[in-house]
């Protein structure tokens, strides 16, 4: 089970609201490389896990993302407070406004709801970390893109210690990728899934 | 890390060093996972812990509860009444 503890992994506090890096920050709440994917990514994918090590750390991992996720909403919280109407419509926030006033819903910066299609659980630990290596390549590119767009230091803080933590968790999923190849039989040279033997 | 045991700056000092010593907790678990007999990351972890345990202590006596488990209801339900972790007032 999950614990709450009431407090952001890394503190957010931005003082000037400004809902177009909203509309871009979203896509790392409920986008095609968000938190929210990479946390059901990793925590579904343990399941298949045959080393305990390695589904302890998709655990560690997936519990973190679910920190970086409120530390998203609460970015997208903080950034949306306070609009009057005429900036809603100035700073482009009409079309979200329309469907969810200035709730946190889980989406792309292009609109598309969340949908599990953004990622996999193969139950091939191979293949599954191979994803998950791409996977943080992939959200760190993104971070490297809200950074090109956006300029206040108070939204860069948070969004570079999160882009950090990317790197950190693939050089960990390469770990455990050589976790797993190290074990592999010696007959298995050919790499099939060593959860998954139908002899 | 630097001058975590001072608290002299209350509250917010506080949390702030229970956010980084938690985050030193965070990094390390997971270098552990992969490196699981290192002895100086085994050594670190053992020391924030306790860091970690005596900061949060002080802080749940004199400010509230951080975690679930550790509500002290004599004076009654006290979870909800610090501003949620998102808000800036959460974070100042």
């Amino acid at each position: 089970m999950w614990g709450y503890e009431k407090r952001l992994q890394y503190p957010v506090n931005i003082k000037k609201p400004d809902a177009r890096a909203a509309k871009i920050i979203i896509s790392q709440y409920g986008g095609p490389d968000g938190e929210l994917g990479a946390s059901l990514r990793y925590l579904s994918q343990r399941y298949a896990m045959p080393d305990a090590r390695v589904a302890g750390l998709l655990t560690d991992i997936g519990t973190e993302e679910l920190a970086h996720l409120e530390m998203i909403g609460a970015i997208l919280q903080q950034l949306t407070a306070n609009l009057s109407p005429d900036e809603i419509i100035r700073q482009g926030f009409d079309a979200y406004f329309v469907d969810h006033t200035v709730g946190v819903y889980p989406q792309a910066a292009s609109g598309t709801p969340f949908t599990a299609a953004y990622l996999q659980s193969k139950g091939d630990p191979i293949t599954d970390l191979s994803e998950d290596m791409a996977a943080e390549q992939k959200a760190r590119t993104t971070y490297d893109n809200i950074l090109t767009l956006i300029d206040d230091p108070d939204v860069i803080d948070p969004i570079r210690f999160l882009r950090q933590r990317e790197i950190v968790h693939f050089q960990r999923f390469g770990e455990a990728l050589g976790m797993i190849t190290d074990k592999l039989d010696s007959r298995n040279f050919y790499a099939y899934n060593p959860a998954y033997d139908p002899k | 890390m630097n001058g975590y045991c001072n608290n002299d700056g209350g509250k917010k000092a506080l949390f702030d060093q229970i956010n980084e010593v938690s985050f030193a907790l965070d990094d390390l678990r997971l270098y552990l996972d992969t490196h699981p007999d290192c002895a100086e990351a085994l050594a670190l972890f053992s020391e924030y812990m306790d860091k970690r345990a005596e900061l949060v202590g002080k802080y749940t006596e004199n400010y509230g509860p951080l975690d679930s488990y550790c509500l002290n209801t004599s004076g009654g339900w006290n979870w909800n009444s610090a501003p949620m972790p998102w808000m800036k007032e959460a974070n100042k």
